[in-house]
């Protein structure tokens, strides 16, 4: 019975990080029904981005209220993460505070002296943020997609992290041998009198339920990322990694469409010839993306890293303007249809049945995708290199090239070009006209 | 210098304007410095059009060596890519791409960041390898090597507020040239709350130029335009075709065109 705690400990840890792996384990498995796409290029230049965009944070100080009061929790869930480590030992030893028994008082009093203030600042932050979301009513917070789920699932993340937060600082506050060290407890040592005239049974109990509390709210937390818009905290670094490093100006060039080109630009290639015979098997290639399978693996990377911040949207000029394109909805479509294939691959032993719905349509409708101007301002504000334009780009491609859908309007322009090499309807041989007008 | 027959004839019908085509340069046997690829909407579009001989009237004030495709030019295909057409696009750039070869041009200058994007970035992978650089850049560069001064006072103090064409800024990350050229004319500078990075776009680009929008409350360039107004501009420098219009719409909107000109910044550079 000694071990009871120590075996309950490690059951409960086994069981928290297993389901989280499998839910993990799920995500690879969607993201990888997307088609392969080789970013092993500029690896410098992507480590660079990583350190500076993702570690660094650099494009969240662009706005400078939520980018300083992100770094403070971003920072505070890094550092205060180190006591974890301690928490785990203790669980599956017995132990406690291995840290205050090993490591010298100095150095043990800093680092949860730190924890405290970080824990302190978090807090600040954290309520600043719930106020932004819920009594400021930045316009961001309140787009038609933030409804609901969305909305809800905001604000249990806030508060998550404040339960966590005071846990740890009652925790501290009602552990008697760490106040009596009179070191590190920076915040806690101004806690601890709420709990005056407890006796030391009580103060023990406390203690206990906080620390138990702590570290199972930390597990569910750490399940309830797969559920939720946070998974960023873990994605944000393959994402920005694997984020493109050209010029944002730079669309891909479809392959499948450059080698029909040069079949039809090339006068010795003969219209009649027989197919290879491998060409045969081949699948015809879809041009264009109208579900999720059809995008890129970064491109449903994207989805799941995307944290709904609505930067995108806040810049986009069609959204600006009263039109229906919002780039963060792009990106929660895309990842809400891929978990919906996603359970239908579950649900159908390892096989996707076709449920006769698609991303296009079903999710995104082409009056969104219509109102792309292209100008990168989405790509440009996304902290952590999300680029909602490719998607769309996709999109148009397959209602243009599969589906000949475009507005009539564009189908004049498209037909000009083709005809005379210019969007408007002007002789090719005038083209030089202007310089005797 | 060109002796022909025919670009004599052409440069007294033209103002003095001199646009010799890479079929005359061919004939000559000789390589221009640059080529000037001057776009559909430069070619076609009455506004543009002006923008087009501002920019020729600035190269050959700096003596510079250039030439143009003339009718061997087509459409880039950069607004078929963008609608979705990526077979248009690629037709268009695998004929450009044959003619500019068969010239073997080394370095192209465009007035339109559609076209300096597209062949700048999406041309090399279907086998167009050039130095691309935009009007505000080449600009910069004359101005730099002191191949062409501006002497003239006419924007002296006068109040310009500079609008990021997206496809230079963002899409290129081109901010600075435009404004070190517009500096140079002794104007007052001034940026809107959204610039550079995070300039909003005119409402042209993506193909829109040649659709209505979709439903909403207001068109984009009319937004724009009041970032623009709330600088209190005289003069509102563009450096993109469509941009232009767009803009001059916006203004004429907000029934402010007696009052601000919207002006390519080779149309500024050719008056100043």
């Amino acid at each position: 019975m000694e071990y009871l705690p120590n075996i309950l400990f490690a059951a409960i840890l086994v069981l928290g990080i297993g389901y989280f792996a499998r839910n993990i384990k799920k995500i690879i498995r969607n993201i990888k029904l997307g088609q392969k796409i080789d970013a092993s290029d500029n690896k410098s230049q992507r480590w660079k981005n990583l350190a500076y965009i993702a570690l660094g944070q650099s494009k969240m100080v662009k706005r400078p209220v939520s980018g300083f009061l992100h770094i403070i929790v971003y920072v505070g869930f890094i550092i205060i993460n180190i006591e974890v480590l301690e928490i785990i030992i203790d669980g599956l030893f017995g132990t406690h505070r291995i840290g205050q028994e090993y490591l010298p008082t100095a150095l043990y009093g800093f680092l949860i002296g730190a924890f405290e203030i970080l824990a302190v600042l978090v807090l600040v932050s954290v309520t600043l943020f719930w106020l932004r979301r819920n009594v400021i009513k930045i316009k961001r917070f309140l787009s038609s997609e933030m409804k609901g789920w969305p909305k809800n699932d905001g604000n249990i993340i806030l508060y998550f992290e404040v339960v966590l937060m005071c846990l740890f600082l009652v925790m501290n506050a009602t552990d008697t041998s760490f106040q009596s060290m009179a070191s590190g407890n920076i915040i806690s040592q101004f806690i601890a009198p709420w709990f005056e005239g407890f006796s030391a049974e009580t103060l023990h109990i406390i203690e206990r339920t906080a620390w138990w509390l702590h570290i199972v709210g930390i597990l569910i937390f750490l399940n309830y990322l797969y559920f939720s818009k946070h998974l960023h905290i873990l994605l944000a670094f393959p994402n920005v990694y694997l984020g493109s490093v050209e010029p944002k100006g730079k669309f891909n060039n479809l392959e499948a469409v450059t080698n029909e080109v040069k079949l039809m630009m090339d006068p010795d290639a003969d219209p009649y010839a027989a197919p290879a015979e491998t060409a045969e098997e081949e699948a015809p290639a879809k041009f264009g993306a109208s579900d999720v399978m059809d995008l890129s693996q970064i491109q449903l990377l994207n989805a799941y890293t995307c944290t709904e911040c609505g930067r995108c949207t806040s810049a986009c000029p069609a959204n600006l303007t009263g039109k229906k394109l919002s780039p963060r909805k792009i990106m929660m479509d895309t990842r809400d249809r891929l978990e919906e294939v996603g359970k239908n691959i579950d649900a159908n032993k390892g096989e996707f049945k076709d449920d006769g719905k698609q991303l296009l349509g079903d999710y995104i409708t082409n009056e969104e995708l219509w109102a792309c101007t292209t100008c990168n301002a989405c790509v440009e504000e996304c902290p952590v290199s999300i680029n909602p334009l490719s998607i769309i780009l996709e999109m148009r491609r397959y209602l243009v090239m599969e589906q000949s859908a475009a507005p009539m309007e564009l189908n004049n322009m498209m037909t000009n070009i083709e005809n005379n090499g210019a969007p408007w309807p002007y002789n090719q041989m005038d083209r030089l006209n202007w310089k005797d007008e | 210098m060109l002796s022909n027959f025919l670009t004599k004839q052409t440069i007294e019908m033209s103002e003095q304007l001199k646009v010799p085509t890479m079929a005359e340069f061919m004939a000559e046997g000789k390589q221009p410095e640059i080529l000037f690829w001057v776009g559909s909407a430069g070619s076609y579009d009455d506004r543009a059009k002006k923008i087009t001989k501002a920019f020729v009237k600035v190269l050959n004030k700096a003596n510079v060596e250039f030439a143009v495709l003339g009718t061997e030019e087509s459409n880039t295909g950069d607004v078929a890519k963008r609608a979705g057409n990526e077979f248009l696009f690629q037709m268009q750039a695998v004929m450009n791409i044959e003619v500019l070869n068969a010239y073997e041009i080394e370095r192209i200058v465009t007035c339109d960041p559609h076209s300096f994007n597209c062949i700048k970035n999406e041309y090399p992978s279907l086998g167009g390898n050039y130095d691309v650089v935009h009007h505000t850049q080449f600009i910069q560069e004359l101005i730099e090597t002191g191949r062409l001064t501006i002497e003239g006072n006419t924007y002296k103090g006068k109040r310009i507020t500079f609008h990021d064409p997206c496809y230079l800024g963002r899409a290129n990350n081109v901010y600075d040239a435009p404004r070190n050229v517009l500096k140079k004319t002794n104007a007052t500078l001034t940026e809107m709350k959204r610039h550079k990075g995070t300039a909003l776009c005119c409402g042209a680009g993506g193909a829109q130029m040649f659709k209505e929008p979709e439903k909403g409350n207001m068109d984009i360039n009319v937004l724009r335009t009041q970032d623009a107004l709330e600088t209190n501009p005289e003069i509102i420098a563009t450096g993109c075709p469509y941009c232009n219009t767009m803009m001059t719409d916006g203004v004429k909107f907000k029934e402010k065109e007696s009052e601000i000109s919207v002006m390519d910044i080779a149309e500024l550079i050719a008056d100043a």
